[in-house]
């Protein structure tokens, strides 16, 4: 995994709340068994019409979407099943953060395993990072891990809050299964010191 | 005298291997890992590129549920990448040791539903699954919630999981459920309450004396959703319900061990004093049977309401979300759902497949006709499920009212096996999710419990289940 360094880019706004994980990506794009090649998906069904024609009127349809790398969603991102797919489409797009009120804990578990930021911003923020793209759509903003900050155009900077082990791995460029690799001999001791509960060997068939 | 603690710090406090820290989350121990066709692909992938080992393949079970048709098992499966998948998953389990009950096997099922069955959940074990409805397992006392394909990954190669300790908050559900009122519509009825994120960070308790009264299968409906009001994980405290549904289960503990195993489950239940960081009380006796009229699982409302009005919503997010739901539904303001006409019914889902699920539907079924305007799928959650469905006679009531009898699997809960709605068709559905497309492209669910369903079935239109039961 590459260390995450600052980048700025535009912002890619869809302002709808709770966008759960079956909008990001539906079901039917989960009979894979690899993560490439998931970007085609990304909101497939706001995407294209019936016929797999692509809708003009939608944001990553549209020429302002081709290249950012920020989606600034509404309110509780994420919310709904597993599917890490949701992650490996949006970076399959470009994407690597998404700016939101709220996440969905286990799609902020699977963003931050993946390196793609999941930035909680107060509500004020968020409306005024809207407000930004719909009078100025070109504006890019910057987002900086290590300071844990948002960077506007003025100039101010906002911060987020981040899970600090996570940020340490993607600011280093590790991900977090090393971490738990390394602790093979406590797990062993745990394992030794509590006997197992159900052994899913015993064969049935 | 030690701090009163909960259920839930109990079981988490058993399994910690390194305690949480200011600089990095708790290593939490896995007792039992779950694993399907969808979400494992990519984690064997990369324990293959790391040269890594399954750690414990005698915690770890695999099953196929989502892509797997619920056709006849004779018939080949015409989803060329559905098969890919389902033989991936195959080798897979083959070259890493994982034991597998594959389809074909008689084991087979929802991975939800053949957990509890074999008795391989119980109390004060940790259990994950790629799955955010692995909260199910919940109803034994266990903490168990979904993780994605690189915790997957995770726990294959080391059994355990980095986490940060969630908070808590007791579902406290008094009184008793009326006629027609079950385990489906209390869930729903929590979540149209404080919504699809209000319990985001926390883990569930459900407590009561309505929560006592359950089964053990009517507490696995509610422990399932727990994740669409945000929680990943719903627990209920084990008692002597849970030890009798477990007692002579394959994996359930046998003899002295059985002794042991009862003896250390009583210990479990949240101590007297015991403090929650929320709390949130349902009154079971004024409870209705739920519907959902939008497109998330906390757009609920009792069956006999009104569809809301965005004009009566203040704040303007809020109010452009239910308009964008009601557009999709093609539903109107302050309308009703009783009698509006249906496609589809769906009988399934990790929420409501189980035997008890079946025949509380058949029961209500029996004698009638499906209305010829609707198609209604009967799939039951496991193999093991169908052949007692099939012993009682179940199927008999279910084809003889005109509905399909189905080969287990998740099927049109998350439509990606074929098993699916037409664009623009309304399904009332006994699963989980009313997202946009869940069901198939251009779908439109109700949510509801098994009785609604086929109330509804019968009259073709959304129908109150209690106008049929109190003419029994």
């Amino acid at each position: 995994m590459q260390p995450i360094r600052p980048f700025s880019s535009r912002l890619v706004a869809l302002p709808i709340e709770n966008i759960d994980t079956d909008q990001i990506i539906p079901a039917r794009f989960l009979k894979t068994t690899s993560a490439e090649g998931l970007g085609a998906a990304l909101f497939y069904d706001w995407r294209y019409d019936a016929q797999g024609a692509p809708r003009p009127d939608f944001i990553l349809n549209q020429p302002q979407a081709q290249g950012a790398h920020i989606l600034l969603a509404g309110h509780n991102f994420g919310a709904g099943s597993s599917r890490e797919h949701a992650v490996w489409a949006l970076q399959g797009f470009g994407f690597r953060a998404v700016i939101s009120t709220y996440f969905a804990d286990i799609f902020r578990n699977n963003a931050l395993k993946n390196g793609l930021l999941p930035i909680q911003v107060d509500a004020e923020t968020h409306r005024q990072l809207f407000s930004l793209v719909q009078e100025a759509p070109e504006t890019e903003v910057q987002i900086n891990l290590e300071a844990q900050q948002v960077v506007l155009p003025d100039g101010r900077a906002v911060s987020f809050p981040i899970d600090p082990f996570a940020r340490r791995c993607l600011l280093d460029g590790v991900d977090q299964l090393g971490y738990l690799l390394n602790m093979a001999d406590r797990i062993a001791a745990y394992e030794a010191a509590h006997p197992q509960r159900v052994n899913t060997l015993l064969n049935l068939a | 005298m030690s701090q009163p603690r909960t259920l839930f710090e109990k079981v988490w406090e058993r399994h910690l291997v390194a305690p949480q820290t200011d600089e990095s989350p708790a290593v939490l121990y896995i007792d039992l890992h779950l694993v399907h066709e969808v979400t494992s692909p990519q984690a064997f992938t990369m324990l293959r590129e790391r040269g890594l080992k399954v750690r414990r393949p005698d915690c770890t079970l695999g099953t196929m549920d989502h892509s797997t048709p619920t056709t006849p098992l004779d018939i080949p499966i015409m989803d060329a990448q559905a098969a890919a998948q389902i033989e991936q998953m195959k080798r897979n389990c083959a070259e890493f040791g994982v034991p597998l009950y594959a389809l074909g096997s008689a084991y087979q099922g929802i991975v939800h539903v053949i957990g509890p069955e074999l008795g391989l959940t119980q109390p004060g074990m940790t259990i994950v699954c790629g799955d955010s409805h692995t909260s199910t397992h919940g109803a034994f006392g266990a903490l168990a919630f979904g993780i994605g394909t690189s915790e997957v990954g995770h726990v294959l190669a080391t059994q355990c999981l980095l986490q940060n300790k969630p908070k808590t908050m007791a579902v406290r559900v008094e009184g008793s459920l009326k006629l027609g009122v079950s385990a489906k519509d209390v869930i729903l009825a929590l979540i149209a309450k404080i919504g699809v994120g209000g319990g985001t960070g926390y883990v569930f308790e459900y407590c009561g004396s309505a929560i006592r009264a359950l089964s053990m299968e009517e507490r696995m409906t509610i422990c399932n959703m727990s994740i669409e009001g945000g929680a990943r994980a719903g627990m209920v405290a084990p008692d002597e319900t849970t030890f009798a549904y477990l007692e002579g289960r394959p994996f359930a503990p046998k003899g002295e061990a059985w002794e042991c195993a009862v003896a250390d489950w009583r210990t479990l239940p949240t101590d007297e004093g015991a403090v929650f960081d929320a709390e949130v009380y349902i009154d079971a006796d004024s409870l209705e049977p739920m519907i959902t009229y939008g497109t998330n699982p906390g757009m609920g409302m009792p069956i006999t309401g009104r569809i809301p009005d965005p004009d009566s919503i203040g704040d303007p997010s809020q109010r452009e979300t239910l308009i964008k739901a009601l557009k999709y539904m093609d539903l109107q303001p302050n309308a009703p759902l009783l009698g509006h006409k249906i496609d589809v019914v769906f009988l399934g889902s990790c929420t409501n497949s189980r035997l008890s699920d079946l025949r509380a539907a058949a029961a209500l079924l029996k004698g009638h006709k499906i209305a010829p305007n609707v198609r209604m799928l009967v799939v039951p959650g496991s193999q093991q499920v169908k052949r007692q469905a099939e012993a009682e006679g179940l199927h008999e009531i279910f084809k003889a009212a005109g509905a399909e009898w189905r080969e287990a699997g998740c099927s049109m809960c998350i439509a990606m096996n074929g098993d699916q709605l037409q664009p623009g068709e309304y399904a009332v559905s006994t699963s989980n999710r009313n997202f946009e497309g869940r069901q198939g492209k251009g779908g439109r669910t109700f949510l509801a419990s098994p009785l609604t369903a086929v109330a509804s079935a019968i009259n073709g239109c959304v129908t109150d289940p209690r106008e049929m039961l109190e003419r029994v």
